[in-house]
Parts: structure tokens; sequence; C-alpha cells
């Protein structure tokens, strides 16, 4: 019980940035939102908590039980089994295959999508088949990756490459069309005409859109490392959540579901930062 | 390059049509203009008499269906920062300071930075927009967007300026006040402007010479030097004549359409 209190309270006591009177309300507002968040996970592991504490035939193991396996996965010494201390093993080779796979999809997709955009012949020929393409989900794609790349970290990558792919193409090719017609004349009265326009014209101009793609893309490739990592691979997140799945090992399952929420949330956080220095200029962001 | 016996701008019996949709729009008809170096002038008509199609072909956005369009005697084969074009709806890029957005022209053109940095802010001085230098497109006002557009044609060295209902969109003060400042700009600096209006007054106010322009299809109307000193005083009865008299012929091209 006190674990999820502690957890929710955690927040509340860092001290308040109000060291100037002006600063004092938007502290207080900052202070407020974090509580609000905290409002309702607290809530779920208070019911979660009543639910499962002190019943030994649960499915579901209580709060307190998955919190300590969390540290021994972590740091290990209270279990001492063979999955104490491995966490960060884990957390690593899924770290590496999201931004691995992302990072190749992104470079992919970014110049693909400007294409499309700008040049109609491009579009004309590749349009179409990546329309089909698109709305086949990642999971149909795993037996034909298994068979492509073979059983291992080669089929994760590739899956995660692939559902971090399509909403970077499909929001890069929607900003790159959007770009006012106007700044194409003002570039070409200005001197600069051609190519140089996809440097100094496009790129800027798609550059929000290009970001909300990227950030679904980053999303999506956390999204799909579970089933990247359903094919064989001995370390991830994705691995140890199946691998205890079948020794019912079932608040190991918690633990890996928790990490990879935290983790895309940190990841997703970072890009918004990076995105709100890079869009400074833009009346929608920043 | 600058032959004092050639206009600046010969355009030629340009015509335009458009072609959308199996319809076909005549937007010019045989359109005769010179400009010379340092001139002032303005075209004025009603909306669809083609003022903006006849600016669009001097600055090369438009290829004429019919008959030249010549810069000292050269045809004009697209847009080019010998013609600095400033929009209504000013075409800054939003990502790009104030700095930046004058910089622009000299950059793409691959000037050295420390010199594209000199001359922008030469021309930021120029225009008064110091204080706004770093200020990004969306925290300015109307006035301050358009005094970087003509700004930024002019740090790239434009030899002629196409203004295109330029301060169509500000309000009267603002108004009145970047007229005055860009005939100050015109004065010192010997520009070609091309002004586009729909205004009898300003373009009273600022012109050498008004191309009075009228629609269905656009075409040349007739041609008004103001021999008015400048700086012009728009409460004189000089001023006052040729109003009622442009207004007057401006009208007499809509009474057929008074529906209209």
């Amino acid at each position: 019980m006190s674990t999820g209190i502690e957890a929710g309270a955690l927040p509340a006591t860092m001290p308040a940035p109000a060291r100037k009177a002006d600063r004092a309300g938007v502290g207080l507002a900052r202070l407020r939102r974090l509580a609000l968040a905290c409002v309702v996970p607290a809530a779920l592991v208070a019911v979660w908590q009543f639910t499962t504490a002190g019943r030994p035939y649960s499915l579901i193991p209580p709060p307190a039980e998955v919190w300590a396996e969390l540290r021994d996965l972590a740091v290990g010494g209270v279990n001492d089994d063979a999955f104490s201390g491995t966490l960060w093993t884990h957390l690593a080779a899924s770290l590496g295959r999201v931004y691995g796979g992302f990072a190749l999809a992104a470079a992919a997709a970014l110049p693909l999508g400007l294409l499309i955009g700008r040049v109609p012949l491009i579009r004309a020929l590749l349009d179409p088949v990546l329309q089909v393409l698109r709305p086949v989900p990642v999971t149909a794609w795993l037996p034909l990756a298994m068979i492509l790349f073979g059983l291992g970290p080669r089929s994760a990558f590739f899956l995660v490459f692939l559902g971090a792919f399509y909403p970077i193409l499909v929001n890069t090719v929607f900003g790159v069309r959007s770009v006012e017609p106007r700044l194409f004349e003002a570039a070409a009265m200005l001197g600069c005409t051609g190519a140089a326009q996809f440097l100094r014209v496009v790129l800027p101009a798609a550059l929000p859109s290009i970001f909300t793609g990227l950030r679904l893309g980053l999303g999506f490739a956390w999204v799909v490392i579970v089933v990247g990592e359903m094919t064989g691979v001995q370390t991830g997140l994705g691995a140890i959540i199946m691998e205890a799945r079948q020794l019912s090992r079932t608040e190991i399952v918690i633990c890996g579901m928790a990490v990879i929420g935290v983790a895309g949330f940190v990841s997703d956080w970072l890009v918004m930062l990076l995105g709100r220095r890079l869009l400074a200029w833009s009346p929608n962001h920043g | 390059m600058a032959d004092p016996t050639i206009p600046i701008l010969d355009m030629r019996a340009v015509s335009k049509t458009y072609a959308a949709g199996g319809r076909r729009t005549e937007a010019l008809r045989e359109a005769n203009l010179t400009v010379e170096r340092g001139e002032f002038v303005c075209l004025l008509g009603a909306s669809g008499c083609g003022k903006s199609t006849l600016l669009r072909v001097a600055a090369g956005f438009e290829a004429p269906s019919a008959g030249e369009a010549l810069m000292w005697g050269k045809p004009i084969l697209g847009p080019g920062p010998s013609r600095g074009m400033v929009f209504q709806d000013y075409g800054l890029f939003p990502w790009l300071t104030v700095r930046d957005n004058i910089g622009f022209g000299p950059k793409a053109r691959g000037r050295p930075s420390a010199e594209v940095r000199d001359t922008a802010e030469r021309y930021i001085a120029l225009v008064g927009l110091q204080a706004f230098a770093d200020a990004y497109p969306h925290q300015l006002s109307g006035g301050m967007k358009q005094r970087v557009a003509i700004a930024r044609v002019l740090a790239n060295e434009a030899e002629v300026v196409l203004m295109d209902e330029p301060f169509g969109a500000l309000d009267a003060m603002t108004r009145e006040r970047l007229q005055d400042e860009l005939l100050d700009l015109w004065s010192r600096t010997g520009l070609t402007i091309l002004f586009v209006t729909h205004a009898i007054e300003e373009a009273i106010f600022l012109a050498d010479r008004i191309v009075m322009m009228s629609p269905g299809p656009g075409r040349i109307e007739a041609v008004h030097a103001v021999d008015l000193p400048r700086r012009r005083d728009v409460s004189s009865p000089a001023f006052n004549d040729l109003r009622r008299m442009l207004a007057a012929q401006l009208h007499s091209h809509h009474a057929p359409r008074a529906a209209a």
C-alpha cells in the first residue's frame, strides 16, 4: 500500500521554483498540474491494491510484489534468479532497437516524403503503392519478417522500422504539400530556385509537420517493440515479457510494461523539448 | 548593362489567357507599357482589370500568352533578384527572424556570411526595425512585416521593385506612414517602382505616372502623368481635380455592369 502512495506523492515533495513573487503563480500552477496528473494513477494503484492484496490465488500480483520484482530486476538482491539485475541489459537492447529502427525509418521516410510531396512523377510512382501497404498492420508482417530476416534482432529491427516509417512519411508529405505557394514565389524572386528550395524553403516550412511525424513515429516504435521482440530475440523488454509470460511470472510482465511506458514517455518528452527549441518561430508550437 | 536609351521594363502587346477546367479566361489583352529607370509607376484599376497579372508577368511568375516582356531589352524568362516583389500578404519566411528574412536573398545567392550580416543590418536600420531584428514574423504588426518585405527586396539589390497592393491589408494610419516611407526610400535610392493599387488617392500620392486599367478583358485604358509637386498635399485643389477625373474614368468602366 505504502509504495503506491509514495510513488504518487514523490513529485509533490520537489520544491517549487518560486524565487520571485511573479514566479510563484507559475510554480503553483505547475504544482497543481502535477498533483492533478497523479490523481488517476494513485486511484488505479489503490484499486489494484484493494483487489489483489491478501488473495493468494489472485492471478495478478499486488503492487508491492511488482515493486519488489522491479527492484530485483534493476539491482538484484531479492529473488536472485535468472532475471535478477537484468533490467538494464533488456532496456539497452530495446532502446537500441527503438532508436535504431526509428533513425533508419526517419532516414528513409524524410527524403522520400520530401520527394513525394514535391515531385509529381515520384508521387505518381510511389504514392499508390505506399497507400496500399500502409493499412497492413505491423503484426501482419511478423511471419514474413521472420522469413526475410530470420529469427532474431534483424526482424525486430525491421518491424520497428516499419512501425515508425509510415507516420513520418505521411506527415512529411502532408507538410511539404501544405507549404504556402507564396513562399516559393518569394524565394524565387530572391534568387533561390530549383533544388535549393528544398533546403531553404520546403524543409523548414514543413518542419512542424515533420516533427509531428517524428513524434508519432517514435511513439509507434515503442508500441511495436514488443511485437518486434516476439521474433525470438533473447534480450529486450518485449523478450522479457514473452519469457515471463511463459513462466507465469506476471509480476515481471507488469514490470516490463511499466518500464516501456516510462521509457516511451521520457523519449517523447525529449523529442518535444527538441521540437520546442527548433520550432520557436511557429505560433502553433513552442 | 544600363543603356539609358533602353527602358528598364518594356511590355510589348502582352496578353495572358488562363485555361482552367476547359474554360479560357482572358486576363490581359495586348498591354503596352514602358517604365523608365527611376520612375514610380502605378497600375490603377478595379479587380479583374489584369493589373496584378501584368505585374506577375513583369516579375516572371507568369509567361505571356502572346507578346513580349523585356527588361533592359532582354526577355524576362522567370523570377529573379533584379525584380523584387512585395506581396500584399507579405510572403515572409515564418521560420526566419527579421534579420534572416532580410539576409535571405544575399545568402541564397552565395554571398559570404559577413557580408550577408552587414547587408541585413544596413537594411534593418533603413526601415527602422533595429529593435525587432531578432523577432519572428508572427510577432510583428502588419506594417512592420511589410517593412521587412521591402527591406528584403532592397537588400537583394533589386533594380525594379514590383508591389502588389502592398498596403492594402494595413489600417489607414499605417498605410499613410508607409507611403511616406516608401517615397522617402525611393527618392534616396533611385529605385524603379511598379506599384499595383485600386485606391485612386494612393496612386496620385505616389506615382509619376498612373496607368489606368479596365476589366473584361483586362487592358490598359489610359496613362496619366502626375505633375503635382512632391510631397503631395492630398487636400489641394489640384489633387482633388485629378482624383475626380480619375474616379469618373474608373467608374465609367463599371457603368455597363452596374449590378456588379
